[in-house]
């Protein structure tokens, strides 16, 4: 086998020779290295959770200590940078604080449903027939209300409180997830290397990891990441109408709520909140478009 | 007005695999009654209420060493028997013999065993490469499945990359996206011959790359043959192309075999009036001699609901009674080597046909051309 020529000569070579070949990831990082607006809101996001996560030491005040003298200031009065709320708590730390708990609401019910929904929606394509029917049909039930109302639903009848808005949450994410998996999925199964793979006697294991998974995962991821900031807004318009974490736990959208009453006394100050709602999901928004371009191959 | 083709020097069985089992004589693959027919359901309850006959009843042998290249219109079902070869589909009824064993069977060979002595090569060279897998990656993919390591599998897909011309330092780390068309079959067919198998089915392998690189890629093939010392099940419905490469030839229509034998015995003197209108079909380079009025005329027939009889003779200018009245039998196909089969009423003297007996050149080609038209 080794002592006949290697190569007939009919045999062009003349692609120009490579000098280094990107993996995957290489080239969305090439692509997304010259997006400046998606780079830009990328490093936002980033300082938004490093801020949540080092909020003990950012925040300038106990964002629950209040003071029945500083009430409702303005921005900038005296040491509080943002102005204090209705019972004299410095804005600024609740902001800080209150990341926290949008960042968790924005972005695990969106991972849980991304597993949970990813797994039904690639079972289901890849089943096909009357699973998939069964499975999706299902799907098309919790599609069938409105996000809202749904989510209002859910979390009315399992209380307030933030494991339970996650579960709310989490529960409301999985349809379109799902439904996104599985046209990913039932497409990839027809090509034509699938079928390769299992005539080169591949088990199904197999195809759905190293085939399947592989082809699923980035539409499915930048679906997801779309939903980050939906989730944010969900979770925040849970807790402004009392069906998410309990006061005085900083939240935006509780804050939101209870700011709501003061807005003539001072405007700027119960805005605040909605400021960094508004601009934390743009951010989640931007990113996951620059995302969806930078992970676009064209196979 | 026939085209120069080289003379076939009709390739010797070759001498023996390291994996052969069966000697000589043995036919590579023995298809025996194949048949698939796809449900239709339909209804409120969704229940059967048609069947689509894609296949049926096919039988044919292999021999070792040889091209079979097989043709028919869209739709006749050529790729339904390939993928039913390859077990990519369950079929209905028929049995496979791999080189003397039975396939799937408990005396036999594996499926597992199969596959790995019987690779196909898709037609679409897009839709036949993971998007997401470096090329090596897909080449050396089957072999690791089937246990070997991966520094070897990965060796191995380097040392296919330059068989099949692609320099593995450029090309191995290249996604699909990256690579033209011919360079795409190209892998496809490295990737096939990941698992040393000993014979290739292609369906429409060469179809949808342009002349020039289809042209480098049969050179390949034939290369690849020699090196390998494989079989080619060839399908394509360019019969030029299958002229070039094939020693015998299997014609189908409409899920049956009408038409097997050597390749020179079935393009200068076709038995079928099927095979006939096919070859009438080709273009010809020479304007003085182009036809304009097409040999053949209007769809094939529903294959949900076949003609009675023969099923071309709805479109078949010799077409008589006795033609609606009974299938013709092709014979037995299963173990022709080079016998010249075809199923028609004409080629059997005690048929009933008024033309029995007769050869289809003296009826003069051109009277298809006439009665087809006529009749329509």
């Amino acid at each position: 086998m080794s002592d006949v020529p290697a190569t007939p000569s009919l045999i062009a070579q003349t692609a120009s020779p490579a000098p280094h070949v990107r993996g995957y990831w290489g080239n969305v990082w090439n692509r997304l290295k010259y997006d400046q607006v998606t780079l830009f809101f990328l490093i936002l996001i980033i300082a938004i959770i490093l801020s949540a996560v080092f909020a003990p030491w950012l925040a300038p005040f106990d964002p629950n200590k209040s003071s029945m003298a500083a009430r409702l200031k303005p921005v900038m009065f005296k040491s509080f940078y943002l102005g204090t709320d209705e019972q004299g708590r410095d804005i600024l730390s609740r902001l800080i604080w209150g990341g926290r708990t949008s960042l968790v609401m924005g972005i695990s019910p969106v991972f849980l449903a991304t597993v949970i929904g990813g797994f039904f929606g690639v079972f289901a394509g890849y089943a096909g027939g009357k699973l998939n029917t069964a499975i999706m049909r299902t799907m098309d039930v919790f599609f069938a209300f409105p996000s809202v109302l749904l989510a209002v639903a859910i979390s009315g009848s399992l209380g307030s409180g933030l494991v339970n808005q996650m579960i709310t949450l989490t529960i409301v994410l999985i349809p379109p997830i799902c439904r996104v998996a599985e046209t990913a999925t039932s497409q990839v199964r027809t090509m034509d290397f699938i079928d390769a793979a299992r005539a080169s006697g591949a088990g199904t294991m197999s195809i759905l990891f190293r085939h399947v998974l592989v082809n699923v995962m980035s539409p499915v991821m930048v679906y997801s990441s779309t939903l980050v900031s939906a989730s944010i807004l969900l979770a925040s318009g849970l807790s402004f109408l009392g069906l998410g974490v309990s006061p005085p736990t900083p939240d935006w959208g509780l804050m939101l709520s209870t700011l709501r009453q003061s807005i003539y006394v001072q405007p700027l100050v119960c805005a605040l909140p909605g400021v960094a709602i508004l601009i934390t999901s743009i951010a989640f928004n931007l990113v996951s478009d620059g995302l969806r371009q930078a992970m676009d191959v064209k196979a | 007005m026939t085209i120069a083709v080289p003379e076939r020097h009709l390739l010797p069985v070759p001498p023996g695999h390291p994996h052969d089992r069966g000697g000589k004589a043995q036919p590579m693959l023995i298809v025996q009654n194949l048949r698939k027919f796809f449900p239709i359901h339909g209804g409120i309850l969704n229940r059967k209420v048609a069947e689509v006959k894609a296949v049926d009843n096919v039988s044919f042998s292999v021999q070792k060493g040889e091209t079979l290249g097989v043709v028919g219109e869209s739709g006749c079902g050529k790729s339904t028997l390939a993928r039913l070869l390859m077990h990519l589909m369950p079929s209905d009824q028929g049995t496979l013999v791999f080189d003397g064993d039975p396939v799937d069977e408990p005396r036999g060979i594996s499926l597992r065993d199969l596959r790995r002595n019987m690779q196909m090569v898709f037609q679409d060279s897009y839709s036949s490469l993971n998007p997401r897998l470096p090329i090596l990656e897909s080449i050396a993919y089957g072999p690791s499945v089937h246990g070997v390591k991966r520094a070897d599998a990965k060796a191995k897909a380097r040392d296919l990359l330059e068989k099949v011309g692609l320099k593995p330092d450029l090309f191995a780390g290249r996604y699909p996206h990256e690579l033209s068309g011919g360079q795409k079959q190209r892998v496809n067919i490295a990737r096939a011959l990941a698992l040393g198998p000993r014979m290739l089915i292609l369906d429409e392998a060469v179809s949808a790359l342009d002349k020039s690189v289809e042209a480098q890629v049969l050179n390949l093939l034939g290369y690849l043959k020699r090196h390998f010392n494989l079989t080619y099940m060839f399908i394509s419905h360019d019969l030029h192309v299958v002229q070039y490469v094939s020693d015998r030839v299997l014609v189908m229509y409409l899920g049956q075999v009408v038409e097997i034998g050597p390749v020179k015995q079935i393009y200068e003197a076709p038995k079928h009036p099927y095979t006939m209108a096919l070859l009438k079909s080709r273009l010809i380079i020479d304007p003085d001699t182009r036809i304009e009025i097409p040999p053949l005329v209007g769809d094939p027939p529903n294959p949900i609901n076949p003609p009675s009889g023969c099923r071309f003779r709805t479109r078949c200018p010799y077409a008589e009674a006795i033609c609606a009245e009974r299938a013709p039998s092709l014979g037995n196909a299963t173990y022709a080597r080079d016998e010249h089969l075809a199923a028609c009423h004409i080629t059997n003297p005690i048929a009933g046909h008024s033309m029995a007996g007769q050869t289809l050149q003296a009826l003069d080609g051109e009277d298809i051309v006439k009665r087809a038209t006529e009749a329509h």
